[in-house]
């Protein structure tokens, strides 16, 4: 490739007004060892084109995952939910035992307290008791 | 469409989608992330796929798309890409130092450029798109493609000369 030609075209380049295939000859010159010094300093330009092109995409790309997903998470909602209700009526249950046995605490509470009462007036009784007996003594 | 079949056609382009995202968020992680997010979009889409004449299209302008929005919001966010993906996992031989060295260059004096130009550049200069396709991609008109490649090419030649000029002095 005649070094005017390149000129010519590097020119047509910078102008935007250069082919795919002009540009392709042009990156081509540019990739071969020798280079016209006048025209070294462009090298490093066409050189970065063309290895900037080298670069891939290397991760893998998760597809398939996305559809599995939402039949897992709801397998996880429907167990979480079934214990929770295991679980809420077996708390539930426990709650009611426990209110229904301070019921009958109470309850039995207020019976030996008028119990209580009434052996406190029955006490009493001991004194006709008493009287009674003096009056057997003295007869 | 099957996923084998879905494979078949994003395949050949999901390297260009992933460069283009590259080219404008810079961090290779949040490319392969973007690349990723587009990849999942067009297979939830698959159904309807095949009314489009041409995916690759339609996927490069997702891309560009996605890829502008999240720029927006990390500026929005005032919160700077990080990028670290200058590896060097070469040996340390003298030539190789130097071509490395002006591809670092090179990739430094791209990220300058404006996005719309960037675009440009890439679609053109590395995937070697023609002016009709670049068009419609970005939506612009023929002679705004021509002005911003012949600007991102002047901006990139002055930049270099200025290196070689260091170069040398």
């Amino acid at each position: 490739m005649e070094l005017d030609n390149i000129e010519k075209l590097l020119e047509k380049y910078f102008e935007a007004t250069t082919t795919v295939a002009e540009e392709k000859t042009l990156q081509a010159y540019f990739s071969q060892e020798s280079v016209a010094t006048h025209l070294e300093q462009y090298k490093p330009m066409f050189n970065f084109f063309s290895n900037a092109k080298e670069e891939r995409y290397t991760k893998q790309v998760p597809l398939k995952p996305r559809k599995n997903y939402y039949k897992w998470i709801s397998v996880a909602a429907v167990a979480v939910l079934s214990f929770g209700i295991y679980f809420g009526n077996e708390y539930q249950e426990k709650r009611q035992a426990e209110y229904a046995y301070q019921e009958t605490k109470k309850a039995f509470e207020l019976l030996a307290e008028n119990f209580g009462k009434g052996t406190g007036k029955v006490a009493y009784l001991q004194e006709f008791e008493v009287a009674k007996q003096k009056i057997y003594n003295n007869n | 469409m099957k996923q084998a079949e879905f494979l078949n056609v994003v395949m050949p382009f999901k390297d260009k989608l992933y460069r283009l995202a590259k080219r404008l968020l810079v961090s290779r992680e949040e490319a392969e992330d973007a690349t990723q997010e587009i990849l999942l979009k067009l297979w939830s889409k698959n159904e309807s796929m095949e009314e489009y004449k041409n995916v690759e299209a339609f996927a490069m302008t997702m891309t560009k798309n996605f890829c502008l929005d999240r720029l927006k919001s990390k500026q929005a966010g005032n919160l700077k890409l990080v990028h670290s993906n200058y590896s060097d996992e070469s040996t340390s031989l003298q030539g190789q130092l130097e071509a490395e060295d002006s591809v670092r260059w090179m990739e430094r004096i791209m990220e300058e450029l404006p996005e719309q130009q960037k675009m440009v550049l890439q679609l053109r200069d590395v995937e070697q798109y023609e002016f009709e396709e670049i068009c419609d991609l970005l939506d612009m008109k023929p002679t705004a493609v021509r002005v911003a490649l012949s600007r991102a090419r002047k901006t990139v030649r002055q930049e270099l000369v200025k290196k070689h000029s260091y170069g040398i002095g």
